[in-house]
């Protein structure tokens, strides 16, 4: 077997080149996904808003532990999925990258509403527009605050994808740091996904 | 002090002086012990509660100073929640700011969005109509109710009862049906308007909301069984965090916070607004300024909304919603496109946005947590010069560290749960 | 309320405000009205005494503090002012009291912390927001941004919405930044381990008492 350098942002080691997949491959992935997905502890970094809608998913009515996903960890060492469920501030983003790193593999991340997502409404000299350009993020959820049947749905997306995951794969559960820049992504890409638009950011006009 | 209506006799195994074990009352027994400076040595331990933990309620980081379990100073820092609000506000009209009222206490949105309408009501001099003030006094009180219920939800998961978090929560449902069926929007209503309301209630949502009243005292009721006569309740809730009336005005305190301490200072009652002096309701007013006083207050502030309610959804009289005034209520559409006054009203609306004289205002109201004060500043433009949210939970939180001189570590999650704070509005 | 009910509290703040005018001055203070509302506008060097003076004078006694902030104008010419909502709450009477300020210049007042406890984190904020130092605050450091944000005073209208940095640059120096390394002495009451702490605290807390508040 040989060497492939690594890929992906932020990759630093090189890994082993892919197994090909075969018969006791796919049924072990099977059986891998179909235990991950179905037991994802989610580790709930609610900030704002989506926090209570967060809640209110986890609360009888919508009630998340159908899937499996009642017991909330709080501790990063203990959890599997982080849902990130807010806003997110300059001043919180060595937090959640503290957090994420602390999150043992296989970990996943669901970006729950507009601000987690794209910085939302706040396009302001606080907010992080978008926590992908901190963590690598699985899956989206739109909405302001996304109803919980939207979160559910995000959550049940990220059971697909997961499904989709092989144990065989090896740059799937690869850690993604910071790099040496002090950066997850590149600058021209954290600078083009954070353009303003529109005038929505520009001095009154009416006077 | 009188003595409480439940008190109970609580003790639990302690050692005295000379190391005999006896039965100490429990308010005995958890004050600091002389003795923990020999037992530990005068080293402190310094932890760090936050800003990603359970039970800080939200994003909010505590530094504790701990000499063995005894709290000697707690330090808390904001700011992680921080988005620029203020800022954002001088970069937005009138009814654009309406948005964004919704996330600053995302717990009682609807009272938020009324706070600002009237601000730029009061800016302006408009008078809105009797069923609009109406409505407006229906969405506060349903606000204070459910901002209440996730108080009383998190607080008990805070100090080990789950199930009524599930009870607070499915009543909340109910409040959300209407709120989604008024506004559209669960959590997020922007239900006001300069001027009026975004939209009248629908058809069906009196009798909804009738429904609500009939069967909600049921719960606080239960809420009640399972609290006020508890005696892991009482114990962990009687005599911490106190607060005496002088401090707590002094360090401007304000909403239960205020009025567990002993102090009667209601916005609804001192300087009413929305016609709240035509109501007849009470305002609970604690005394002895711990967790289970404001416990209690807010218990019963519940129950005096669901007086509230009652009386406005008696008076509602059908009617317009909105003012007739056009500069802050777009003409009908079908008037905007036949004549030319109501078009060029339509216009100037649109394309420069409410315009009021330039002034300033402080306009203070009694939300959940507190008084929520806008005070907003214009200079005659339509955007405002300067838009200031003064958020209750943050003058609130800021004496904590007074509130937890001499507790413990336990106190200090239970102390910080009953100052009910909503990080969305202390960092803004 | 009823309109009795506001005409009375209207007139128990004006009489405050001309109270106030007539025991330090007309030529440092002068009453304004807004909305319904009374402003006392009153000069930088005389604001702290006229603050205790409402607070403590039995006619007056402005017992709750309601808000401290501040105003830019977009005007250049306004003053950048100190806005302080006093309540009494026995009377029921609001009154606004404003310090004006240079935009330009320092900007300096005297801290009310000890009159009301409560203005301690608002005086904060204001200092973070806007840059107004207050003199005598003892612990006068951001509250809502990082220690080390060095971008300025975000409401200041001089500062953009979105800030002078580049959004890379931003997210760059926010994951340096590390807030919870930052604890002031006042914190870390236990001046023993001072010499366990890791050198850059070390020399960042050194920095700050050096600096003062």
């Amino acid at each position: 077997m040989g060497v492939t350098p690594a890929r992906g942002p932020g990759a630093h080691e090189e890994v082993l080149d892919p197994i090909s997949p075969n018969f006791i491959t796919t049924r072990l992935d099977f059986l891998a996904n179909w235990a991950r997905s179905n037991s994802l502890w989610p580790m709930p970094f609610g900030t704002a808003c989506c926090a209570i809608e967060f809640m209110a998913t986890a609360a009888a009515r919508f009630d998340i532990a159908r899937f499996g996903m009642e017991r909330m960890s709080f501790s990063p060492r203990q959890a599997d999925v982080l849902i990130c469920a807010g806003r997110l501030p300059f001043k919180l983003a060595p937090v959640i990258r503290r957090i994420w790193d602390q999150m043992p593999q296989p970990k996943w991340a669901i970006s729950m509403g507009a601000c987690a997502s794209s910085g939302g409404i706040f396009d302001t000299y606080t907010m992080v527009q978008g926590i992908d350009t901190i963590i690598p993020v699985d899956v989206y959820v739109p909405g302001c605050p996304p109803r919980p049947e939207g979160l559910l749905y995000g959550i049940m997306l990220l059971q697909k994808k997961i499904r989709g995951e092989s144990l065989a794969d090896p740059t799937l559960r690869q850690e993604q740091l910071v790099g040496p820049d002090g950066l997850f992504r590149r600058p021209e890409a954290i600078n083009e996904v954070s353009e303003p638009f529109g005038n929505s950011i520009s001095q009154t006009r009416s006077g | 002090m009188t003595p409480r209506t439940v008190e109970f006799d609580v003790r639990t195994p302690a050692v005295d002086s000379s190391g005999r074990l006896v039965q100490a009352p429990l308010g005995v027994a958890r004050r600091a012990s002389e003795h923990v400076a020999e037992d530990f040595g005068a080293d402190h331990m310094l932890i760090n509660i936050g800003p990603q933990h359970p039970a800080t309620h939200g994003v909010l980081r505590l530094v504790v100073e701990l000499e063995g379990e005894t709290v000697r100073r707690v330090i808390p820092h904001i700011g992680y929640l921080h988005s620029g609000f203020e800022k954002l506000g001088e970069y937005r009209q009138y009814n654009q700011i309406i948005p964004l009222t919704d996330r600053t206490d995302y717990l009682a949105p609807m009272a938020n969005n009324i706070a600002l309408a009237m601000a730029v009501e009061a800016l302006m001099g408009i008078e809105v109509t009797e069923r609009c003030r109406l409505l407006r006094v229906i969405a506060m009180e349903l606000s204070r109710i459910i901002s209440h219920l996730v108080w009383a939800g998190t607080t008990g998961i805070d100090l080990g009862a789950f199930t009524p978090f599930l009870w607070m929560f499915q009543e909340r449902e109910r409040v959300y049906n209407l709120q989604e069926a008024w506004t559209g929007a669960r959590l997020t209503t922007s239900v006001a308007r300069v001027g009026g309301m975004m939209a009248d209630i629908p058809e069906g949502w009196e009798a909804g909301l009738a429904e609500f009243l009939r069967t909600f005292p049921a719960t606080l009721r239960e809420v009640d069984a399972m609290f006020t006569r508890n005696a892991i309740w009482i114990g962990r809730t009687q005599g911490v965090g106190v607060i005496s009336a002088e401090d707590a005005v002094n360090w401007s305190l304000s909403g239960p916070m205020l009025r567990a301490s002993g102090v009667p200072y209601d916005v609804r009652k001192d300087r009413p607004y929305l016609g709240y002096d035509e109501f007849d309701f009470d305002v609970p007013v604690g005394e002895h300024g711990d967790i289970y006083d404001r416990y209690r207050v807010r218990l019963e502030e519940m129950s005096q909304s669901v007086r509230i309610l009652e009386q406005a959804l008696a008076r509602l009289e059908p009617g317009p919603i909105n003012v007739s005034d056009p500069r802050v209520i777009l003409p009908p559409k079908s008037r905007a496109m036949s004549d030319m006054e109501a078009m060029i009203f339509h216009f100037k609306q649109v394309m420069e946005g409410i315009r009021p004289p330039a002034g300033e205002v402080y306009m203070g109201v009694e939300n959940p947590k507190g008084e929520l004060g806008y005070y907003m500043v214009s200079d005659g433009t339509a955007k405002p010069v300067r838009w200031r949210i003064r958020p209750p939970s943050f003058l609130n939180l800021s004496a904590l560290p007074r509130l937890c001189e001499g507790a413990l570590l336990s106190d200090v999650i239970a102390i910080n749960a009953s100052v009910d704070i909503v990080m969305g509005e202390i960092d803004r | 309320m009823s309109e009795a009910g506001t005409l009375a509290v209207l007139e128990a703040a004006r009489a405050s405000a001309r109270a106030a005018i007539e025991a330090f001055g007309a030529e440092h203070l002068r009453h304004t009205e807004s909305c319904g509302q009374v402003i006392l506008h009153v000069a930088p060097p005389l604001a702290k005494q006229v603050l205790a003076w409402l607070q403590a004078d039995p006619a007056h006694r402005f017992d709750y503090l309601t808000d401290v902030t501040a105003v830019e104008y977009r005007d250049p010419e306004r003053p950048l002012e100190v806005v302080y909502q006093l309540r009494s709450l026995e009377r029921r009477v609001d009154l606004r009291v404003k310090v004006p300020l240079d935009p330009e210049g320092t900007l300096q007042v005297e801290t009310v912390t000890d009159l009301w406890a409560g203005a301690e984190w608002l005086e904060r904020e204001v200092w973070d927001m806007f840059g107004v130092r207050f003199r005598g605050h003892g612990d006068l450091r951001r509250i809502l941004m990082w220690q080390t944000y060095d971008e300025g005073h975000p409401l200041r209208k001089s500062f953009p919405l979105r800030g002078h940095r580049s959004r890379a640059e931003q997210t760059r120096q926010a994951l340096a930044a590390n807030p919870e390394a930052h604890y002031t002495l006042e914190e870390i009451s236990i001046h023993e381990a001072y010499q366990e702490l890791p050198p850059d605290m070390q020399e960042r807390l050194r920095r700050r008492m050096e600096a003062g508040s």
